[in-house]
């Protein structure tokens, strides 16, 4: 499996179906609103509970992850009937924290790998709203070098036991379980000796801790592993083959950050600077005289905002017809990284002094903190270096990277510290 | 290359590229430099024997299209003729005989036989010295006399300009925008051919000396109706440019990463380097992406929706990373990127023109502005 199947659809039943969420959506999701919109993925109890609720919604209308089978509680529908969602859903609160990395990343995971027992499990408790998953991925030691990783679990007869560290979940403190890759052969080269596991996250010898952003929101988590005993009923995929069973987490992971996954539900929203229309606003409202300076800004976050939404559809389309390899999502990745940390300095340049320095209980400080911290658009959901990487490589064939580990037993490669 | 062609337009497409690499390889293009009206004659109606002038022609009046969705079907050729920089009045005729199509009176739509025969070149003369390629910008007047009208102004940079056999003039009367249509040998009209940096296409500067012409050479009616003409030739010619800078580009990488492969430095070939690769990388992305401009624009003007804002789309983007991407090439190769020698700066000449010409990506930058109200 190297892609997602975006089944060709009759456009009169595209059209019949848009009506039909439009006219459900109307009458049983909350609208969206547009002066001060409820932003799902900030971090609170209040939130983490609404999204399990709206998830709910959505799965009593039959509007939940469409894309999934049916068997496991989705709708077996395509692509195009996802995007009628998405596209419907832009004026409504949707159940954002579900998207990524639960369903769109996770769950293309269990669906290939998992077991029987595994899918029907877990899966249709995501689409219910009841569990969220997260990546027990990243660690610290090192963020883009995955197949590094140093949390051991050890085998002890039908159990693993877990000792180590990760990084970089989102929202661990709130969500069910997590999909973590550790290390149970240490003899064998790094990629040879991982396995990936299913593993309940509010479990004892688990602890974690948010990590305070730049604007102070605690979106991420760091969790320590202290004797953790998992089941072996929890390993997905092979044991020791948890790098294949990483490589496909790492393409639905691209996917998702690309807006190339079938399985997102909704379009996220961030707080400053969403949409072309509210840099417009802004430029209006305070851009003050510069007006030839602001239009060529303007012009030109459009043109990126479009032309992202075309190449999206391009790569779509490319890897569905063989055109281009399925790594092409790296293509949507790296434009996405470029233009939203260019989006955010303009946002912050158009808001002026406001932005710096601001009266007590205005919010213009948002978009100088956004400044202070966009590179996280470029490092977060792979780095768009790793990105070049693997378009030059991946895409145009050029030779790979020299690596120094690739063929050593991992107990023999050198670390840092 | 669009990736959504249908089995006609790929077929359509596949003989475009034939055609061009067996007669027009760049041997030949860099010989047909030195002709004066850029190529042979002959070679235009073998091209048109192909259809790459019927695609804009109504069907009623012997044209007709490969896919109904005319302007993709035309933006397959220019985007194969970007990849080739290949010659020929391959924009203007097609763009003037879509309004000829539409607005045009019999008489006029009579030219169109000439057109799919390859025979009969057409020409816009619209933009005027030191003008932004806006339809406001045209001052060239249409004074009302005798029932007719009497032409006076100056228009730059038209395209295949000495090689029409007819020119479209677009003129101001005092009832708005207005559209002519003159045989090239009219009383009081000068022709002179300009140098372009562009070595294979033509331009030509037309002087209107108070040229007399009847209301039988109105195409359509001043006022709205040309005014909409105007606006649709703009948006064809830009989407046009667009595919062809696309085209030039993604030919431009590809023969530069056979480059990085083959070249070797310190025991290494180019394409090992990851300082060059992330830069192919991003080469690879404006590629990409000037293709997925190209495409949407196309459809925009194909289904009829937001064409004027896909259209500024996509010059501004293809505009800019489409010269960037070819610099960079130049860089990849080194010395050999900046001679004459070198296939590169035939294709950079022609992107530029193509950024230049009908709206920078600065202008069509405040067009966007402008549509989203500031």
């Amino acid at each position: 499996m190297d892609d997602f199947v975006y089944a060709e659809t009759d456009p009169a039943e595209l059209a019949r179906y848009r009506e039909e969420v439009q006219t459900w959506m109307n009458e049983n999701m909350p609208r969206r609103d547009p002066v001060n919109p409820w932003h799902p993925t900030q971090d609170d109890d209040e939130r983490s509970s609404r999204n399990r609720e709206l998830q709910r919604r959505l799965y009593d209308g039959g509007y939940a992850a469409v894309c999934y089978p049916k068997e496991y509680g989705g709708q077996s529908l395509t692509a195009a009937h996802q995007k009628i969602i998405d596209d419907v859903s832009m004026d409504f609160d949707m159940p954002i924290l579900f998207s990524v990395p639960t369903l769109s990343i996770c769950g293309p995971v269990i669906l290939e790998f998992g077991t029987e027992e595994q899918k029907q499990r877990y899966i249709p408790a995501w689409i219910r709203g009841d569990e969220l998953w997260v990546q027990f991925i990243s660690e610290p030691s090192g963020g883009s070098d995955m197949a590094g990783a140093l949390t051991r679990a050890d085998r002890d007869g039908d159990e693993f036991i877990i000792n180590g560290s990760k990084i970089w979940s989102t929202f661990a403190q709130r969500s069910d379980y997590a999909l973590m890759l550790a290390r149970t052969n240490w003899e064998v080269p790094k990629h040879r000796g991982l396995t990936m596991f299913i593993v309940p996250i509010h479990h004892p010898g688990i602890e974690i801790h948010p990590i305070q952003m730049v604007d102070r929101t605690e979106e991420f988590c760091q969790e320590f592993f202290n004797d953790v005993v998992i089941p072996a009923e929890n390993v997905v995929g092979e044991v020791n083959d948890g790098w294949t069973v990483a490589s496909r987490l790492l393409f639905h992971e691209r996917a998702a950050v690309g807006n190339a996954s079938p399985y997102t539900q909704g379009r996220h929203r961030n707080r400053t600077a969403d949409g072309v229309e509210d840099l417009a606003a802004i430029a209006r409202d305070h851009g003050g005289a510069d007006v030839g300076r602001h239009r060529q800004r303007l012009g030109h976050m459009e043109t990126l905002s479009r032309v992202e939404d075309l190449l999206s559809a391009r790569v779509v389309k490319g890897i569905e017809g063989g055109f281009l390899p399925a790594p092409a999502g790296s293509l949507v990745r790296l434009f996405h990284g470029l233009s939203r940390t260019e989006r955010q300095t303009v946002a912050m340049e158009m808001q002026g002094d406001r932005a710096l320095v601001w009266n007590q209980g205005e919010d213009t400080g948002a978009f100088g903190t956004e400044y202070v911290q966009r590179q996280q658009s470029c490092i977060g959901g792979g780095t768009t270096e790793m990105a070049r990487n693997i378009i030059s490589e991946r895409i145009l064939g050029m030779p790979r990277e020299p690596a120094a580990d690739r063929d050593l037993p991992f107990n023999q490669v050198p670390r840092s510290g | 290359m669009r990736f959504d062609l249908s089995d006609d337009q790929e077929f359509f497409r596949e003989t475009a590229r034939r055609f061009i690499e067996s007669e027009v390889p760049i041997s030949v293009v860099r010989e047909w430099h030195d002709l004066p009206d850029g190529c042979p004659p002959s070679w235009w109606q073998a091209a048109a024997e192909l259809g790459w002038t019927s695609l804009m022609v109504p069907e009623s009046l012997g044209g007709g299209s490969i896919s109904g969705r005319r302007v993709v079907d035309l933006t397959i050729v220019a985007d194969e003729m970007g990849r080739g920089v290949t010659p020929g009045p391959f924009m203007p005729t097609n763009v003037v005989a879509d309004t000829l199509g539409r607005s045009g009176s019999p008489d006029q739509q009579a030219l169109l036989e000439g057109v799919l025969a390859g025979e009969v070149v057409l020409g816009w003369a619209f933009c005027e010295p030191g003008g932004d390629w806006s339809a406001s910008h045209v001052a060239a007047e249409a004074a009302p006399a005798n029932g007719g009208y009497v032409l006076t102004g100056t228009k730059t940079a038209v395209e295949a300009g000495a090689q029409a056999h007819h020119l479209l003039v677009t003129a101001r009367t005092p009832d708005g925008l207005a559209q002519f249509l003159l045989p090239s040998k009219t009383d009081r009209m000068t022709i002179t051919p300009q140098e372009s940096l562009d070595l294979g296409r033509r331009f030509a500067e037309v002087r209107l000396d108070g040229v007399a012409v009847g209301p039988d050479a109105l195409v359509g009616e001043p006022g709205a109706v040309a005014e909409a003409d105007v606006e649709r030739q703009r948006q064809v010619m830009t989407v046009l440019q667009c595919a062809d800078s696309a085209g030039s580009a993604a030919r431009v990488l590809e023969f530069t990463v056979e480059y990085a492969f083959d070249r070797y430095s310190f025991g290494r070939p180019l394409a090992s380097y990851q300082a060059l690769k992330h830069r192919f990388a991003d080469m690879k992305l404006w590629s990409e992406a000037s293709q997925a401009a190209v495409d949407g624009a196309a459809d925009a003007l194909a289904d009829g929706a937001d064409e004027a804002r896909m259209v500024s789309v996509a010059k501004a983007y293809v505009g800019d990373y489409s010269v960037e991407l070819m610099h960079d090439c130049v860089q990849m190769h080194g010395g050999i990127g900046v001679t004459y020698e070198h296939d590169l700066h035939l294709y950079l000449r022609r992107a530029t023109v193509n950024r230049g010409l009908f709206g920078t990506p600065g202008d069509h930058r405040v067009c966007l502005s402008k549509m989203m109200g500031y």
